[in-house]
């Protein structure tokens, strides 16, 4: 078997989600009722057999770092190979990387001392289930240099204006990456590349004054190389606005969707909490909801995602909302379409109604 | 030189019959309870929440499932580089081997592990109850009353008295008589099954209790009785709060449905002193649109897309459209269909129930049914063996 090792880019992420990126980055975002939007990135590199994953973190990473331990959530805490979290603290002064070159360039050692022959990098803002040792089978059959996955997506969305997109020929070579907004393929921002030939190209990007690896690296050199478009086809979604959060979390509460991310095979893991199974009062009336456990639920919760030890009280109402770990609805307060950061308190006989396409979004810790 | 404090031994090799097929292929300790625990979390999570970072877990029957599930004690912080958790199965020696006789044999038997820590006092506990308590409070006041032994007791309703062992004590707590499940109780305070003993005394009669051809072998048989004797000083700790035998069916059920109280007494969301236990991987519940749930505890990993009506629902549980549970427990990854009905019942764990099944009986007061791969019975229908 070849051997893959992972790097979690998270250099270049921009902390778009305004209010839930205030104290945290995009990475450390809760997602999905109980997790955060690193784990998809971190379980399908863990189900894929890859046993040694460095994070590369530039800003905000407390939060990240709490999280992910030593990555045990994931059997990560190998004394081989497991998880390395890399912020970028480097005082080299004959340094001349730039921008997310200069991660590469300075964790070289994580990429030389990985027991791997390739190396697959991704961000952590496309959700998705997939397996990175089908990507290396077929970056293998095509004899490629470096190997894209993209997804073909159905309806374009503000979100996959961000994107970069790819145009592709007959057998699946990439003739481009850039931005064009009728183009349906979607780059994930995932690449598997062989790991010499990755040490090549950072050299050459750094003699080159280059700052981003990918962007001028592997996009910019397109003509010389042979790039690989690898199609994904599973459940996806791509989160970097609060409009693209909240509608990919509701997208959840469909079964299909929800059975396309939350695969028995290949599970998202995430940190464990001893959270006691959730409980549903006397006089609770609950449909069509994502609740995790620690709920204690009173009240009327309809359309919605409870993360982590939420309370509803008694005559609450909250619909169409995602209301993350610790937050207290107190008896008769009125929630919809809004989003609340962990450790609020809305307190009793509140209304709070944001706009279904705009959802009203409450900061880490607020009482309102 | 180091030492432990205090160890506990938690005897853990019981068979439980009177669960009948709930225990046919686990031990009595790692059965399922209160929708995502097995019972040994609570020992266990009182010793690491009592400081006790040193327990011997003592296991005999059908010991797969607990020594899987124990692992290395990560789950109650107890992989400790000096202590931690041990599982103790009976062994060989050089002049052969034999099974756990009884409980005070087991403790016995393993004589070198406790020496290994020096402990000034050990803890003796059962893994088949359901509370949570301080075991550091009752040590001292063990250290306190300088007692040679300490039974934690709690006052049971008179009525329930002689199903239990009986502490008689005077004005000081100390105890004067022993009453092994008494027809005519003198007094409410029964042992629950928990001791704190000094060391090199209980080592001491352990030693004399092995060389008695007579004894049974066991704590409130032979040695309770033999300290009482020799009029070694015994206090009962008095403990106040939820505590419950789940060694039947019906009182498993009934102590898993005392959570569905609003304010039960057993309070499993207190972060100052959590349950711990192995957590599973899974998703957050999905609540369907044509789900009802009322009054219930329902884990991650379940689908309910039917009616739920105080009960206790594990991980992993999928339930289908207008299917009905009400007053039930069901165990982990359930398989429930179309226009089921289940009523006043125990399920076991990966059951699958086909379309249109109805198990169990309606009627308040009626029999606990349990369901296991036989097929469902009522609980009375198995004779009482233990």
């Amino acid at each position: 078997m070849d051997r893959i090792a992972g790097i979690i880019n998270l250099d270049h992420e921009q902390d778009l989600l305004d209010e839930l990126t205030y104290f945290r980055c995009g990475a450390a975002v809760p997602f999905g009722g109980r997790y955060r939007m690193i784990d998809f990135a971190i379980s399908n590199m863990a189900n894929s057999r890859i046993e040694s994953i460095a994070v590369f973190a530039r800003r905000k990473y407390r939060s990240l770092m709490d999280h992910l331990e030593q990555g045990k959530a994931w059997d990560l805490d190998r004394r081989s190979g497991g998880l390395f979290i890399l912020p970028p603290d480097w005082n080299d002064p004959t340094d001349i990387s730039r921008g997310d070159l200069q991660h590469f360039h300075n964790n070289m050692d994580f990429i030389n001392r990985a027991r791997a022959d390739y190396i697959l990098v991704s961000g952590s803002q496309n959700i998705c289930n997939i397996n990175f040792q089908d990507v290396l089978e077929e970056h293998k059959a095509t004899n490629a240099d470096v190997t894209v996955i993209y997804k073909d997506v159905d309806e374009l969305y503000p979100e996959h204006r961000l994107a970069h997109k790819l145009s592709i020929d007959e057998q699946n070579r990439v003739l481009d990456i850039h931005n064009d907004q009728k183009n349906t393929k979607v780059y994930m921002d995932m690449y598997l590349v062989e790991k010499n030939y990755m040490n090549e190209l950072i050299e050459a990007s750094i003699a080159h004054g280059h700052s981003h690896f990918f962007l001028e690296g592997i996009k910019g050199r397109l003509q010389e190389m042979n790039v690989h478009a690898y199609e994904y086809k599973g459940t996806h979604a791509l989160v970097n606005s609060i409009e693209s959060y909240f509608r990919n979390s509701r997208k959840l509460l469909d079964r299909e969707e929800h059975d396309g991310l939350f695969k028995e095979d290949s599970p998202i893991l995430t940190k464990v909490k001893n959270e006691a199974p959730a409980k549903y009062l006397q006089d609770s009336d609950v449909k069509n909801t994502l609740v995790a456990n620690g709920c204690l639920i009173h009240g009327h919760v309809e359309d919605s995602i409870l993360f982590r030890g939420v309370k509803i009280g008694k005559g609450a109402v909250v619909k169409n909302s995602i209301i993350m770990q610790r937050c207290e609805v107190e008896d008769n307060a009125v929630l919809e379409n809004v989003i609340i950061d962990k450790d609020c308190k809305i307190t009793g006989g509140r209304t709070f109604i944001g706009a279904p396409e705009k959802p009203y979004v409450l900061a880490k810790r607020k009482s309102m | 030189m180091k030492q432990k404090e205090c160890v506990a031994m938690l005897l853990a090799g019981g068979q439980g019959t009177r669960l009948k097929s709930l225990t046919k292929q686990i031990a009595k300790p790692a059965v399922y309870f209160g929708g995502k625990y097995r019972i040994i979390d609570f020992p266990l999570s009182n010793c690491t929440n009592s400081g006790i970072d040193t327990v011997g877990v003592l296991t005999q029957y059908e010991p797969l499932i607990l020594n899987d599930y124990i692992g290395i004690g990560s789950s109650w912080d107890l992989d400790r580089k000096f202590g931690g958790v041990s599982v103790l199965p009976p062994y060989m020696q050089a002049d052969g081997g034999d099974w756990y006789k009884g409980t005070a044999n087991a403790i016995y038997r393993n004589i070198k592990f406790l020496n290994q820590y020096e402990p000034e006092h050990v803890l003796i506990l059962s893994g088949d109850h359901i509370y949570k308590m301080d075991y550091e409070e009752m040590l001292d006041y063990h250290k306190t009353t300088e007692a040679d032994a300490t039974i934690s007791v709690l006052e049971v309703p008179w009525a329930d008295a002689s199903r239990f062992g009986i502490m008689n004590t005077n004005e000081s707590g100390r105890i004067v008589d022993f009453d092994e499940k008494p027809a005519y109780p003198l007094n409410n305070l029964a042992s629950m099954g928990v001791y704190i003993f000094k060391w090199d005394v209980l080592k001491q009669y352990l030693i004399e209790d092995e060389q008695d051809p007579n004894s049974s072998h066991d704590f409130g048989k032979d040695i309770i009785p033999a300290f009482l004797n020799d009029q070694k000083r015994m206090m009962a700790y008095t403990f106040k709060g939820y505590w419950k035998d789940v060694g039947t069916v019906d009182s498993l059920w009934e102590a898993n449905m005392d959570l569905l109280s609003e304010n039960p007494e057993l309070n499993l969301n207190d972060y100052s002193w959590q349950i711990y236990s192995k957590n599973p991987n899974q998703p957050a519940q999905y609540i369907a649109p044509t789900a009802y749930v009322r009054n219930a505890l329902i884990n991650e990993g379940c689908r309910i897309h039917g009616t739920v009506d105080t009960s206790v629902i594990f991980y992993g549980v999928h339930m289908e459209d207008s299917a009905l549970v009400k007053d039930s427990v069901i165990m982990p990854n359930v398989k429930i269909g179309k226009n089921v009905k289940i009523y006043r019942s125990l399920i076991a764990e990966g059951s699958v129930i086909e379309d249109n099944t109805v198990i169990g009986n309606p009627e308040p007061d009626s029999d606990i049914t349990l369901h296991a791969e036989e097929g469902s019975v009522m609980a009375t229908n198995y004779a009482v063996t233990n």
